[in-house]
């Protein structure tokens, strides 16, 4: 699937394709053919690569094939596409008698063999041809499937054929049009109107999704193809948050909504098992996220499929751009998948190479999804493709992790942050109260709120009351962090708890919190704010936390800040609503 | 919806399926009138007034009209 309209890729036409690589291919077909040539250039712009075309007139493919001096030889395409519809094919089938219907699968391949050789006997070109629409005619009903005089059953027939075939011959590529229209319908794909009155098979809407399946053959015959896909982990190969869930809360088989993400990751152990390199890059301690690799018995991706292991807190383009050091491979091979629309615009917005598929809402979509966007086109296959990933996790291994960072402040200026700050109400304490339960990582003290302790703070003078939300342009994140503060003498207020969720790490959340607190605690008269650090199993990660935002050390894990003297020390990009 | 606003209409999807701003239709205007619309792009332009307006014309309809008023009053039947 490609999101792009027909009318968007007849658009870029239009454009100056003058500077992009030149690519000639010659299209021949036995149906009406203009609007799938406007669609494959249009697509071709898209993707930088100008298609030179060469369109043969209608239902001349024996002419152009069979005649030396044709403008098909003189054209000298690199690639020569064959379009031959199914309906046409039908029609020829139904003019014979039994016994040539039961032989029209092996003549049908005689013929498309004699094709192919006469043109690569006189150019060299690789040739691209469809495969046929299985079909049920409803001559035979069901039965079809036992009649071997049925259309269905010669059209099936050959198909396999041409698979047979395509293994022997290296210039033919096969088009898989009929699991094209399968997934996509063929009432979808076909318009009966368009049909009659203009001999097309394809309808409109159709057109981009086949030109995208044309030119991805071409590109990967052209060298064009993914070698790698790096995957995020929390709530995209499985459900749940390992840091805050633990490696039991996880859902993957069984649990919850597991099965999704069991599907998913068989999917990539299929990939990885025909040779495409899996890595993680994902914002975690690396010892948590490395666990249910290695304990979790549900789990089907383990530790040896995955070639790179990225687990840490730094910014994603820049631990993209590791792996891709470490695998030394082209940035445009790489398929990055990520649940979290923030970390794909940062990524995308960093590497504009890599290719980032723009995941739907629901993970139970996921598969679909990515299955339709066919982004793991090759154009050869080898037995030794399976042992690749052992090769790159010892290259991984002596390789030295350094870091450039991306320009990050840009990058979060951009974003046009907005948070909401309030004092719990009844609306904000439930969250606030599961955000208290839940997260265990960005957790300072990792007190368990319940909602009635969170509602008796309300009103009682000695509280200070915070919930935070964040939203930016890409969309909500809801309720996201919140602050307990309580005084502690007239001039002094103390951090009872600061919890925030990890989604929204690395966007200077934390400083802006800070400055929300402390120009208010300011405000009020006080002078001090006290904090603490209660360190736990899972919260490392905010070991550091109050000594990064510019408070002073006092006794282990124990800080103070003076309001006096207290300047944000770092630019804040979220405003304040 | 009355033909006037549908002419609008219509010269939109015209605009935008050819790709062409200086499109001004009129109840009398036809191929000859207008830059591109040929056959090819007839089809087309029949597949997004259909999407459009979320109907149907059969075969013989689209062989039918003679000028946008005629195409006019054919969706307007269908339209209802």
């Amino acid at each position: 699937m490609i999101s792009q309209t027909f009318n968007e890729l007849k658009r870029n036409l239009k454009k100056d394709s003058g500077n992009f690589k030149k690519v000639r291919l010659a299209i021949l077909a036995d149906s009406a053919s203009q609007l799938v040539v406007q669609a494959i250039k249009g697509y071709g712009i898209a993707h930088s690569i100008n298609f030179v075309v060469f369109e043969a007139d209608y239902n001349q493919i024996d002419r152009q094939v069979f005649d030396p001096g044709s403008d098909l030889y003189k054209f000298e395409p690199e690639f020569l596409l064959i379009l031959r519809s199914t309906e046409r094919l039908n029609k020829r089938f139904c003019t014979l008698d039994r016994s040539d219907k039961e032989s029209f699968a092996n003549n049908q391949l005689t013929y498309l063999i004699s094709l192919c050789q006469q043109i690569s006997s006189r150019i060299k070109c690789k040739i691209i041809l469809n495969n046929y629409i299985e079909l049920n005619d409803s001559v035979f009903g069901n039965l079809a499937t036992k009649v071997s005089s049925s259309f269905l059953y010669q059209v099936r027939k050959l198909n396999l054929n041409l698979m047979d075939h395509a293994q022997e011959n290296k210039l033919l590529f096969l088009l898989d049009l009929n699991s094209l229209i399968a997934v996509a319908g063929y009432r979808n794909t076909f318009d009966p109107k368009m049909y009659y009155s203009a001999d097309m098979v394809f309808n409109i809407d159709f057109l981009p999704n086949l030109a995208k399946h044309i030119t991805d053959i071409i590109f990967a015959i052209s060298g064009s193809f993914k070698k790698c896909v790096v995957l995020d982990l929390d709530n995209t190969i499985w459900g749940g948050v390992i840091g805050d869930d633990g490696v039991d809360g996880i859902q993957i088989g069984d649990l919850g909504h597991g099965k999704i993400f069991s599907d998913l990751q068989l999917w990539v152990k299929q990939l990885k098992q025909r040779g495409i390199i899996v890595a993680i890059c994902s914002k975690n301690t690396s010892s948590i996220a490395k666990e249910p690799f290695l304990t979790h018995p549900e789990m089907v991706l383990r530790l040896e499929d995955i070639a790179v292991f990225v687990a840490n807190w730094e910014n994603k383009a820049d631990n993209i751009r590791h792996i891709q050091s470490v695998l030394n491979i082209g940035m445009d091979s790489i398929v990055f998948i990520d649940d979290n629309p923030f970390e794909r615009e940062l990524v995308k917005k960093e590497i504009p190479e890599i290719m980032v598929p723009d995941l739907p809402e629901d993970p139970a979509d996921y598969l679909l999804f990515l299955k339709s966007l066919n982004m793991f086109e090759i154009a050869s296959f080898t037995v030794d493709d399976e042992q690749r990933t052992l090769q790159y996790q010892q290259e991984a291994e002596r390789s030295v992790l350094q870091q450039s960072f991306a320009n990050e402040e840009e990058f979060l200026s951009n974003l046009e942050m907005v948070s909401e700050v309030k004092a719990f109400d009844t609306f904000t304490i439930p969250r606030v109260s599961q955000l208290s339960q839940r997260s265990n990582q960005f957790n300072l003290r990792t007190i368990r709120y319940t909602e009635t302790e969170l509602l008796s703070m309300v009103g009682d003078g000695l509280y200070y009351t915070y919930s935070f939300t964040l939203k930016d342009k890409y969309g909500e994140n809801g309720l996201i962090a919140f602050v307990v503060l309580k005084q502690v003498s007239e001039s002094t207020l103390f951090i009872e708890n600061w919890a925030m969720s990890c989604r929204v790490l690395k966007r200077g959340m934390e400083f802006f919190t800070l400055d929300c607190i402390a120009g208010d605690a300011k405000r009020n008269g006080y002078s001090n704010i006290l904090a603490e650090y209660l360190p736990t199993k899972k919260n490392m990660m905010v070991k550091a936390h109050y000594s990064s935002l510019g408070f002073e050390e006092i006794e282990e894990n124990s800080y103070v800040l003076n309001l006096a003297t207290y300047q944000l020390n770092k630019p804040v990009f979220i405003t304040r609503m | 919806m009355d033909k006037r606003e549908l002419l609008e209409k219509i010269n939109q999807i015209f605009i935008s399926v050819l790709d062409n701003e200086d499109i001004v239709l009129e109840y009398d205007s036809t191929a000859d009138h207008i830059d591109d619309w040929d056959s090819l792009n007839h089809i087309q332009l029949v597949v997004a007034i259909e999407k459009n307006f979320k109907i149907r014309f059969t075969s013989q309809e689209i062989q039918s009209w003679n000028n946008v008023g005629q195409m006019l009053d054919n969706i307007l039947l269908r339209v209802k």
